[in-house]
């Protein structure tokens, strides 16, 4: 207990502390690291993500492979694939996004599959009874209805994304994680909790940005039936 | 203004949903499309938005093959109604109506004054506009759905059973509003219904179809029930439809006596000599107070002094059908319907054999009047419409049991 006490001590002298504030090798430098590369991956994933679960979902073909691919997906080992990517690839920044990347796009992909896919069949077909288009079925019905789903897979990913990210450190790139794996090598665990402790902070405020987003743009018609069911 | 030629529907896995169907559905009318489950009703009413493409042959709209209009295009102009309502749960109840003006680049503003405006006709407070469907009862629902429909003023509405996801009394709400909309819109409506009561009771024309997707009649209500084409089309309408034709039948044509009503003012002397189980006892206005039993009634006084028995039902001559004089005679203590006139007033009563006589001796001219369409040599040598049923039915074997309901009518009359 004490000794618990004791760690939180230093890692509260660590956080405190101004020289790691400032620099290169301050927390602000780090974190902007860490935010570029989770943005960007998660940016990709997005795309990627989004564009192929809406067209499955509103098409209805190609729907298994999907799943399929997006749960084999998840069972590839993030830190294995930096390691394979960076082996063929060299150092660079592209290992590292493109293991993100494959980190996010499976809880994307899926979710927005799903919720194009669940929205009610006598809905779409009311859709396009009133004389839709293909297109704004799609973006008038479906995504505004599939939208808590979509934003519950984007919250994951980014999640994901912004935890993971620490594995940039390893090819020496930079990131949060850095104080983690320095902290590791020189067994300085005052080193490795702060660093943490800064990951799972970032982890919260994105959390956080995604429930206010949910209750920004999720419609009041949806949140009403979903209280109810 | 609807026209089907040759259509037909074939799935790849070898189901017939509609087989040859050549029909031309009138302007202005509502046309009912009936049958069990798995006829091809629902896919003929799809066929005319294109939300289903025919296999072969035409549908055409006001002279036009419809499949010269893009398809979003003709059912912008084409309102559609679901069994669900399918409202959009993510859109207010005034978006939900504005979809169609929307889509077709009406201004937000025009848009939303238009949707609280039917908002309005289907008899929906304003203050719902703001609401959501999930916060709204079924039929609630159910008339936004129609709202909805009716959104860019289309000529033409298509329903695929609006009214069935509601319970009875909603339904028969929604029903009656309906037909109110209708008198005031006089849209080309085709409804789908799997319900023959419901089809008798909107349809001007109702088509019935039969399993494997052909169509086994196509007629006026009254005619349907008069005269079903074959045994399918007897047993869908029912055992009943004999007792379903008196609702095209005014109560007003129906015979009444008033021997056994009298004011609360006579003697009981005067009961007793009306030579009646039971006497209807009336005040001033002739307005019925109840059933006064003759072998209950005192020794002296007047009929106030009376035991009364509540009087059940009655029917109006002015508004009701002679089903509702049936069922009120059915219901009645005494077994004798009361009928009153517009200010409530008897007019008098009559038994379930009187009424049957009436309805019969009403009916007579009117069957050979179709007969004398239908086939006019044959009434010739009938001579009379009476011996045309019996033979009718004899010619239907299965559908006896029926026929004697409906035959019944006929003779019963003779006899009186």
């Amino acid at each position: 207990m004490n000794d618990l006490l004791n760690q939180l001590g230093l890692v509260g002298d660590w956080l405190t502390s101004s020289k790691q504030w400032h620099g290169a090798e301050g927390i602000p430098q780090r974190l902007l690291e860490h935010l570029t590369y989770s943005g960007a991956s998660l940016l990709f994933a997005a795309l990627i993500g989004l564009t192929l679960g809406l067209l499955v979902g509103h098409t209805g073909r190609g729907a298994f492979a999907v799943a399929s691919v997006a749960n084999l997906a998840r069972a590839i080992p993030t830190f294995g694939l930096v390691v394979l990517v960076v082996t063929l690839a060299g150092l660079s920044t592209t290992p590292v996004l493109v293991a993100l990347v494959a980190l996010a796009v499976p809880p994307i992909l899926i979710n927005t599959f799903e919720g194009v896919r669940g929205v009610d069949p006598a809905t779409r077909d009311a859709a396009r009874g009133v004389g839709m288009t293909e297109w704004e079925v799609l973006v008038r019905v479906e995504v505004p209805m599939a939208l808590p789903l979509i934003l519950l897979g984007l919250r994951v990913a980014a999640i994901q994304v912004v935890a993971t990210a620490t594995v940039a450190a390893y090819p020496g790139l930079g990131g949060l994680g850095r104080f983690i794996v320095d902290g590791l090598s020189r067994n300085d665990y005052e080193l490795v909790i702060g660093g943490s402790t800064v990951v799972v902070v970032l982890a919260l405020v994105v959390q956080i940005l995604f429930t206010a987003l949910r209750r920004v743009i999720v419609s009041p018609g949806l949140r009403v039936s979903a209280s109810k069911s | 203004m609807i026209r089907f030629d040759a259509v037909s529907k074939n799935y790849p896995n070898g189901t017939t949903a509609v087989d040859d169907l050549s029909l031309e559905l009138a302007e202005g009318g509502i046309t009912v499309l009936v049958g069990p489950s798995g006829c091809g009703k629902t896919t003929t009413l799809r066929m005319i938005n294109r939300m289903v493409e025919p296999t072969a042959g035409t549908v055409s709209l006001r002279g036009r093959d419809i499949r010269e209009v893009n398809a979003p295009e003709l059912r912008r102009g084409i309102g559609y109604v679901i069994q669900h309502a399918g409202l959009f749960p993510h859109r207010t109840i005034l978006d939900n109506i504005a979809t169609v003006p929307l889509l077709l680049g009406w201004s937000r503003k025009k848009a939303r004054a238009r949707a609280a405006e039917l908002l309005e006709l289907v008899g929906l407070p304003a203050e719902m506009a703001g609401r959501y469907p999930s916060q709204l009862s079924g039929g609630q629902q159910q008339r936004v759905g129609v709202a909805r429909a009716l959104g860019a003023d289309p000529p033409v509405l298509l329903m695929d059973e609006p009214f069935s996801a509601v319970d009875p009394i909603v339904r028969a709400e929604l029903q009656a509003e309906f037909i109110r909309l209708q008198k005031e819109l006089h849209k080309t409506i085709v409804f789908v219904t799997h319900d023959i009561d419901e089809a008798i009771k909107l349809g001007d024309n109702i088509a019935v179809f039969r399993t494997g997707g052909r169509l086994a009649q196509f007629d006026t209500p009254e005619r349907l029930l008069a005269q079903p084409a074959d045994d399918f089309v007897a047993g869908f309408v029912g055992q009943d439809r004999g007792i379903r034709r008196l609702s095209f039948l005014k109560a007003a044509e129906v015979p009444l006596r008033d021997g056994a009503v009298l004011p609360a003012t006579s003697p009981v002397a005067s009961a007793r000599a009306a030579d009646e189980p039971w006497v209807l006892v009336v005040d001033a206005e002739r307005r019925p107070l109840g059933w006064a039993a003759v072998a209950e009634l005192p020794e002296s006084g007047t009929l106030a002094d009376a035991p009364l028995t509540p009087l059940g039902h009655t029917f109006s001559l002015v508004g009701d059908s002679a089903r509702a004089a049936l069922d009120s005679a059915l219901l009645s203590p005494s077994r004798l319907a009361v009928g009153v006139d517009a200010d409530g007033a008897v007019v008098g009563v009559a038994d379930a054999h009187e009424l049957s006589a009436g309805v019969a001796a009403a009916e007579v001219p009117e069957a050979a009047e179709d007969a004398a369409v239908d086939a006019a040599p044959e009434v010739a040598k009938d001579g009379d419409a009476e011996s045309g049923v019996s033979k009718d039915e004899v010619a239907k074997g299965a559908d006896a049991k029926t026929g004697d309901t409906a035959g019944s009518v006929g003779p019963g009359g003779g006899e009186r």
